[in-house]
């Protein structure tokens, strides 16, 4: 059981930082372990954001090894180094724990040769490359991990969000939601529910060269999306794909720099709970998330089996 | 506790090694002996006054808080009580064992007026997934609409969504009648044993879905049936009866009950046709 939330203002921008922390807490009992936020937030447009780290939060269950934290710098480092290789030029950094960093930049080339260069690098991952994308996700509840890096002031015009409880793989950050679709920039995926054909899947992606940072489940959707997506297909219709190409029980959300979605699989197995109206549409897996935000009376409704639904901001 | 003894006669059931015993100590005996009705005690249940009215605001209370605060108020003779500002929460109003108007003025969250046994309920906003679970007698109007699993296992009483319900409508349900005047998503009636649904619109896949027994009536299109499910002609007394529950659930005032389509079970799936009565309850 995890649970997740979303939300997006068509026509005008807002504190998603706050008001997805609010329906994420208030999902807290669905997923204790992690919780990650992909806010689309309003940035200036020109350079990409980076977030990555270099290490995994030894603390607060995690079932990460402990490393010594001079580590951490040492790959910082050859990250740093790579980026000055690859063309990359850093206009601002930002150490946000002694695990993760958040770098402005301005890169013209291919991001997925750029990516896997990066995460060549022992224990780096990418946790998001995009020009609005700002992807964050660490262990602990949804108040923790937004005091921790600072995302109440974080203004945008979506967002999806995850709490997690971890049943598929272990309890630390590259297992936990969102998950970036690499190699595209701004897109992220959240999901709540078990795919049962990870690996058969994972393996045919693996051959086309996409890449898995975890062995969770819930990565293959992004991976799945990003796939699709990079032949030509247009968000929507990867995501109608998914209900067939992927087996188990889910509700996902994914986001791009302009639109959001949402699919459910055709036993409708995941709650959803959804409210639209001209100007906001917000969802979670309980109506509770949505009531953090809105708490007056509304109409909101379970999607059916196979629904597949995309937003545009 | 109940004594055993091995049975002599053997039936179908008990000659394969199962049921060779049979209960023979007091539950076998009277249940409700009226001459012994002074020491039936029904627990947790209230002689209320529906005349007796109170408003009570949840918004600051969870639902531990919220349900012994109802349980009070019913303990105080209050037969009227109307829940303000339920905000989604989950399981409220569960477990009332007695007559009570209980009237919500918002939306639930999962799992709310479950296991009840009598009250007449109207919700006038939207319930989560699980409504009604295990209801044993009463009534629930739902104003909007109603999630997944709505009606789950109940056993009696009437259960209406005026709305569209979620997937998996009267899963394993046991008796009463369920009410949609909307949509209805998969496996609608799945493993249902008894009772009656009534869909006034469309429904999604496998309808029906390794239903034992019970009947389910579709108004709109239906998206598939599930394993053995059939469908059965509609007779006078089908139309006469889902004309009466409709007026009931107030919805459905001018619809054309004729061309609804009956589903039932096709008892291919049965696989306890010897079985005694008295067994085949058990089974059920």
């Amino acid at each position: 059981m995890c649970g997740i939330a979303g939300l997006i203002h068509r026509g005008k921008s807002s504190n998603v930082g706050n008001e997805l922390q609010a329906m994420l807490q208030a999902l807290k009992h669905r997923g204790p372990d992690s919780t990650g936020y992909a806010l689309y937030a309003d940035n200036d447009g020109e350079n990409f954001i980076m977030r990555f780290k270099v290490g995994e939060n030894v603390g607060e269950g995690s079932t990460s090894v402990n490393e010594d934290e001079s580590v951490y710098d040492k790959r910082k480092e050859l990250v740093d180094d790579m980026l000055k290789n690859l063309g990359a030029k850093v206009l601002k950094e930002e150490k946000l724990t002694p695990y993760s960093y958040r770098y402005e930049m301005k890169y013209d080339n291919d991001l997925m040769d750029f990516s896997k260069k990066i995460e060549s690098i022992e224990s780096v991952e990418i946790l998001s490359i995009g020009k609005s994308l700002e992807l964050i996700k660490d262990l602990g509840d949804a108040k923790i991990v937004l005091d921790r890096y600072d995302l109440g002031k974080v203004t945008g015009t979506h967002a999806i969000g995850h709490a997690r409880m971890a049943t598929e793989s272990g309890v630390d950050i590259k297992s936990a939601h969102p998950f970036w679709g690499y190699p595209f920039s701004d897109v992220s995926v959240v999901h709540n529910g078990q795919l049962t054909n990870y690996w058969n899947n994972r393996r045919v992606l693996e051959n086309k060269g996409m890449r898995f940072m975890s062995e969770c489940d819930s990565e293959l959707i992004a991976v799945y999306l990003a796939e699709k997506m990079r032949n030509g297909a247009t968000l929507e219709e990867g995501m109608k794909d998914s209900l067939s190409g992927l087996d188990g029980v889910f509700t996902y959300f994914v986001a791009t720099k302009d639109s959001l979605g949402m699919a459910k699989d055709t036993m409708a197995a995941k709650p959803l709970v959804l409210y639209e109206s001209d100007d906001l549409v917000a969802m979670g897996s309980e109506e509770i998330a949505i009531r953090s935000i809105l708490p007056h009376e509304i109409d909101t409704y379970d999607p059916f089996d196979g629904e597949v639904k995309v937003w545009q901001i | 506790m109940a004594n055993l003894k091995t049975t002599e006669k053997k039936t179908k059931a008990q000659s394969m090694g199962l049921h060779t015993e049979v209960l023979t100590g007091k539950t076998q005996q009277k249940f409700f002996n009226p001459d012994e009705a002074e020491n039936f005690y029904y627990w947790g249940t209230y002689d209320v006054d529906f005349n007796k009215r109170i408003d009570l605001d949840v918004n600051d209370l969870d639902c531990k808080e919220a349900n012994k605060k109802i349980d009070e108020l019913m303990s105080q003779g209050y037969g009227t009580i109307v829940i303000k500002n339920p905000q989604g929460k989950h399981s409220l109003g569960v477990g009332v064992l007695n007559k009570l108007n209980l009237i919500f003025e918002g939306s639930l969250g999962y799992f709310g007026v479950g296991s009840i046994d009598g009250p007449t309920v109207r919700i006038n906003g939207r319930v989560g997934w699980s409504c009604a679970e295990n209801m044993m007698a009463g009534k629930v109007v739902i104003e909007k609409n109603a999630g997944s699993c709505f009606g789950a296992a109940v056993r009696g009483g009437d259960l209406i969504c005026k709305g569209s319900v979620g997937a998996r409508t009267g899963i394993d349900q046991k008796g009463g009648t369920i009410i949609v005047g909307g949509d209805a998503g998969a496996f609608t009636g799945f493993m249902m044993q008894r009772g009656r649904i009534i869909i006034l619109g469309n429904v999604g896949i496998n309808l029906g879905d390794s239903m034992y027994d019970g009947t389910i009536y579709v108004g709109g299109k239906i998206g598939s049936f599930g394993s053995d499910a059939i469908e059965s002609p509609m007779t006078k007394s089908d139309i006469d009866w889902i004309k009466r529950k409709l007026k009931v659930a107030e919805i459905g005032e001018n619809f054309d009950i004729s061309k609804m389509t009956k589903v039932v079970a096709g008892k291919k799936l049965w696989n306890y046709d010897a079985l005694e009565p008295t067994e085949k309850k058990g089974a059920i």
